[in-house]
C-alpha cells in the first residue's frame, strides 16, 4: 500500500521526486565521506603504500585469494587427518572465503584495522 | 630458448655444498644473487658509516636516508614501542630492496620470483609475530582473534574466521611480493620476444616495427623500478602492521 502511494506520488510530481532523490543523493555522499574521512587518516602511512592503484588492487585480489586458500588448505588438511572427508573442505572453504573478504575489507579500510579499533 | 620468458627463472647448480641422505644441496645461482645482495648491502651500510662525519657525505646521506625512511614506517605503524623490531625490518626491507633491483639488470638472477623464498621471509614473520605474541602477552595474544562487541551467538564463528584471516597472512604476504617479481619479469620478457618474433617474421619491416614493443619495454622498465620499490616497502609496511599486533594484540 505504501509503495502504491509513493507511485502516485511519483507520477503526480516528478520534479518533487528529482528533489527527494538530489537530496539523498548528497546525504549518502556526505555519509561516504563522512566513513572515509578516519579510515583516510588511520591508514595514513598506508596510503603510500598502496601509492599506484595497481599496488592496491593487487594486494586486495590476494587478500581475497590467501584467505580462500588457507581455508581450503586447513579443510583439506582436517579432511586428511580426521577422515571426515569432504565436510572439513566445504566448510573451512567457506569460512575462508569469509576470512578473504574480511581481509579485503580490512585492506580496503572499510572495516577499521583491528589495532586501530580500540 | 631465446624468447622462452620462463627461462630466466631457471635454478642452476653451481657446486654442491653438501649431501643430506640423497640430496644434493648444491649452491644455486639463486643463492649466489642473494650472496651478492648481503655483500653489497654490507658494504653499502658500512662504508657509509666507516667516517661518520657531521655534514654526510653522499654515502651516508644515502644511508641515513634509508635508515630514516624505514624507521619513520616502523614508528607510525608499529609506534615507539616497535622499534625495536627495527633491525629485522630494516633487515628485510633492505634484502628484498636490493635483490628486487639486481633483478632489473638484463641477464640478472630476481631471486624474489621465487615463492620459496618470498614465502620463508613472510614465514619468518609470522613466526616472530606469533612468538612474539605469545613471549609477551601469554595466552593474552589470542584475544586477538576475539573483536569486542559481538554477540556471543556468532562469536564461535567471528573467531574461526578471525584465525583463518590471521593464518591466510603469510600467504597474501608471499604471494604478492612474488606475483609481482614474476608477472613483471615475464612481460618484459615477452616484450621482447616480440621484437624478435617481428624481426625473424617480418624481415625489415619487423626490424622496424620492432620499435614500438621496445618503447614498450623501456616504459615497462620504469614501472618495474616503481614496482620493485613499492613492493619492497609493502612487505616491510605490512611486517610493521603484523608485528604491531604482536605488541599491542588489541588490547
Amino acid at each position: 500500500m505504501a509503495d502504491g502511494t509513493r507511485g502516485k506520488g511519483d507520477r503526480n510530481e516528478p520534479p518533487d521526486d528529482e528533489v527527494a532523490l538530489s537530496a539523498r543523493l548528497q546525504r549518502l555522499g556526505e555519509r561516504l565521506a563522512d566513513a572515509n574521512r578516519p579510515s583516510e587518516n588511520d591508514t595514513g602511512p598506508r596510503s603510500t603504500a598502496d601509492a599506484s592503484a595497481y599496488a592496491r588492487g593487487f594486494r586486495l585480489s590476494t587478500e581475497l585469494v590467501a584467505g580462500v586458500v588457507a581455508g581450503a588448505l586447513i579443510g583439506w588438511l582436517l579432511d586428511r587427518w580426521l577422515g571426515i572427508s569432504p565436510w572439513g573442505l566445504i566448510v573451512f572453504l567457506l569460512l575462508g572465503f569469509a576470512a578473504g573478504v574480511l581481509n579485503v575489507m580490512r585492506a580496503a579500510g572499510v572495516v577499521r584495522e583491528r589495532h586501530l579499533t580500540d | 630458448m631465446a624468447t622462452d620468458p620462463i627461462h630466466q627463472f631457471q635454478i642452476i647448480d653451481l657446486f654442491p655444498v653438501v649431501k643430506i641422505g640423497h640430496t644434493e644441496i648444491a649452491f644455486t645461482n639463486s643463492a649466489a644473487f642473494m650472496l651478492a645482495a648481503v655483500i653489497g648491502i654490507t658494504a653499502f651500510l658500512v662504508g657509509a658509516t666507516a667516517k661518520r662525519s657531521l655534514v654526510p657525505s653522499r654515502l651516508q646521506s644515502a644511508a641515513e636516508l634509508s635508515y630514516e625512511f624505514v624507521a619513520s614506517t616502523v614508528r607510525s605503524t608499529a609506534g615507539s614501542e616497535g622499534m625495536r623490531f627495527f633491525p629485522f625490518v630494516f633487515t628485510i626491507f633492505m634484502f628484498i630492496l636490493t635483490v628486487n633491483m639486481i633483478g632489473l639488470i638484463p641477464y640478472a638472477f630476481t631471486v624474489t620470483s621465487h615463492i620459496i623464498v618470498t614465502a620463508a621471509l613472510a614465514i619468518t614473520v609470522f613466526l616472530t609475530v606469533l612468538g612474539y605474541g605469545l613471549w609477551r602477552h601469554g595466552f593474552h595474544f589470542f584475544n586477538l582473534f576475539v573483536p569486542k562487541g559481538v554477540p556471543i551467538y556468532i562469536l564461535p564463528l567471528i573467531i574461526f574466521i578471525e584465525i583463518l584471516s590471521f593464518i591466510s597472512r603469510p600467504i597474501s604476504h608471499s604471494v604478492r611480493l612474488f606475483a609481482n617479481m614474476l608477472a613483471g619479469h615475464i612481460t618484459l620478457k615477452v616484450f621482447a620476444g616480440f621484437i624478435i618474433l617481428m624481426g625473424s617474421a617480418m624481415g625489415a619491416i619487423g626490424w622496424a616495427g620492432g620499435v614500438l614493443p621496445f618503447a614498450m619495454i623501456v616504459a615497462l622498465t620504469a614501472l618495474e623500478t616503481l614496482v620493485a620499490f613499492l613492493q619492497a616497502y609493502v612487505f616491510a609496511i605490512l611486517t610493521c602492521i603484523y608485528l604491531n599486533d604482536a605488541i599491542h594484540p588489541g588490547h
